[in-house]
Parts: structure tokens; C-alpha cells; sequence
């Protein structure tokens, strides 16, 4: 129970400096305008490898899983309507659900 | 708000997982003070295998180094002095962090603190029930509700500010390159932060002429 609470509080203390960090480093500073691009492709990567990760990432393995399918479904709703967010969400949880009773 | 709600599915089935290796108070305390999903499962997995308190904690910030480039990114944005920037980058989680995106690298930061703070209750709330309620609720991937962050994240990704920016699409296809590839090479944490790197394709170069003026004298370059 001992090395539970030392997880939590060293993780307490390392989340904050983490998040505290990035704002610390770049101070009240501008970004230069070589880096504005950099930053606005930060958010389709950081997406696109949370996505990955989510879908195919298991235990340090790529596992086919029932919810390639619903995050997939979720992607087809949102092509035909990009504004569709509360639907694809729902979407895919169904036809995750659904895939993953019928394997 | 859906986003919400799918948190509090993720909170509950954390709460869940996490009761019988952590005991009740544990994974509340973990959720209102470390608040961030990914790092929490994670540390969690590696515990519940019997692996120490260190691997734990390794696993943990592999899995929250994101926030470092995120929070480089969101600087700027931030008002205040810098212990006022450094409290309010405190409400960075993915979503709220992806959903505040303005573009031309600007963040608005009430929106992201604004989003966080339901996200929060719920986060918090979620633990507590699934602590609470542990075998009622059974296993949650079930109902789907793992896929439905993934969904969402899809869903920021294609109608969000993304589609505005210059050069997102090869952007996005190496990072999940990046990250497809990583996956089973690398411990966890690892294939996201590094697909970051995926961003410095918008990388502009260092000397742009403008086109109206004569060519700028090259940089001296010893040798």
C-alpha cells in the first residue's frame, strides 16, 4: 500500500511540474513566426498519434480491436458532417459495442 | 456536454479497475490531484502487474511528457505572471488544450480552462462512483466507451482549427507514422510524444526574402 501512495504523490508533484513547465520555458515571450507553424501542426499530430495510440495501442503492441471499427464509423459520420461531434462520439461507442458482442 | 460525459465513462472505469489494487481513497485522491487519464491508467497497469513504485512513476511521466510541447505551445497564450501561467496551465488536458485552438499558433485561454473545469468534476465524480459501485458496473469497453475519446479527438481533428492550417494533413500522417511505428518498439508515453516531432514540418524557413527586395547578403559561414 506504501509504494501506491509514493506512485501517487511523486506522480501528484511531477504532473504539476510537467504542465507548470512548457509556460515557464517560454515565458511571457512571443513565439517567433519560424515556430507559429510549428505550433499549429502540434495539434493534428498530437491528435492523430492519440488516436492511433487509442485504437491499435494495447500493452506495448498493436491490437486489432473492436473499437478500430467504431472510431472508424465515428470517421465516416464526420466526413459527411464535420459538425457532427455528439453524433460520432455516439456512433462509435454503438458499433464498438456492437462489433465487439458479435466476435 | 458529451465530452464530459465520456470522461466520467473513463473516470468510472478507472474507479473500477483501480479499487482493488489501490483500496477506495487511493484513486480519488490520484484524480483530483494528478487528473490525467492516460498517466493514471497507465501507472495503474504497471502496478496492478506488480511491478514498483518506480516503474509506476516512470510510466507515468513517459506518459505526461506531452504536456512539455503542449505547454510551450500554450505559453504564449497564457496572461498573467508566471506563477498565474504556470496555476492556469494546471487546466491543460488533451481535449480542452486541442479544442482551444485558434490558430496561427494562439490559444483562448478561458475557453480551455472553461472546458476543463466540467471535465474536472466529472473526472473526479466518475472515480468516486466506479470506487463506489466496482462489480455493479462491470467491464465498460462493453459499451464501447473506449472508443468514443478516440471519436472525439477524430472529430476535433477534422473540424476543428486543423483543416485551416497549412500542411496538417502530412502533419497528421507522419505523426500517426510515427506513432503506428513506435507502439510496439518503445514503452508507453513514448509514440505520442515522439510523433510530436511531426509538427516541425511547419517549420518555416530561416531566411525568407521578401520578394520585393534584392537577395539579403548570404550568413557568413566560417571556412
Amino acid at each position: 500500500m506504501a509504494d501506491v501512495w509514493i506512485t501517487i504523490a511523486a506522480l501528484i508533484v511531477t504532473s504539476m511540474m510537467i504542465r507548470a513547465s512548457g509556460p515557464l520555458l517560454v515565458g511571457g515571450r512571443e513565439i517567433p513566426p519560424r515556430f507559429s507553424g510549428v505550433i499549429d501542426l502540434l495539434g493534428p499530430a498530437l491528435l492523430t498519434a492519440l488516436i492511433v495510440n487509442e485504437t491499435l495501442g494495447g500493452d506495448g503492441s498493436i491490437e486489432l480491436n473492436a473499437s478500430i471499427a467504431g472510431v472508424a464509423a465515428a470517421g465516416a459520420v464526420l466526413l459527411h458532417k464535420r459538425s457532427a461531434v455528439l453524433g460520432a462520439i455516439v456512433v462509435s461507442a454503438v458499433v464498438t459495442a456492437l462489433v465487439r458482442a458479435l466476435t | 456536454m458529451p465530452v464530459a460525459a465520456a470522461g466520467m465513462a473513463l473516470a468510472i472505469s478507472f474507479g473500477v479497475l483501480a479499487q482493488p489494487v489501490m483500496g477506495s481513497v487511493a484513486p480519488i485522491v490520484m484524480s483530483a490531484f494528478v487528473f490525467a487519464g492516460s498517466a493514471q491508467f497507465g501507472s495503474l497497469a504497471v502496478i496492478a502487474a506488480g511491478g514498483g513504485p518506480l516503474a509506476a512513476i516512470t510510466a507515468g511521466i513517459l506518459l505526461n511528457s506531452r504536456y512539455v510541447p503542449m505547454g510551450v505551445a500554450l505559453g504564449p497564450s497564457l496572461s498573467g505572471g508566471p506563477l498565474k501561467r504556470m496555476i492556469k496551465a494546471q487546466a491543460m488536458v488533451d481535449f480542452s488544450w486541442a479544442a482551444a485552438m485558434r490558430g496561427g499558433g494562439r490559444f483562448d485561454q478561458r475557453f480551455m480552462i472553461g472546458a476543463t473545469l466540467p471535465m474536472y468534476v466529472s473526472w473526479v465524480l466518475g472515480t468516486a462512483i466506479g470506487v463506489l459501485s466496482g462489480d455493479l458496473i462491470g467491464d465498460p469497453e462493453r459499451l464501447g466507451l473506449d472508443a468514443i475519446f478516440p471519436a472525439f479527438f477524430l472529430a476535433l481533428l477534422l473540424g476543428g482549427e486543423a483543416p485551416g492550417s497549412r500542411g496538417w494533413i502530412p502533419a497528421a500522417i507522419l505523426a500517426g507514422a510515427i506513432a503506428l511505428v513506435l507502439i510496439p518498439l518503445t514503452p508507453p508515453g513514448v509514440p505520442v510524444i515522439a510523433a510530436c516531432l511531426a509538427a516541425l514540418v511547419g517549420l518555416r524557413p530561416k531566411a525568407m526574402p521578401p520578394p520585393s527586395e534584392p537577395e539579403p547578403e548570404p550568413e557568413a559561414i566560417g571556412g
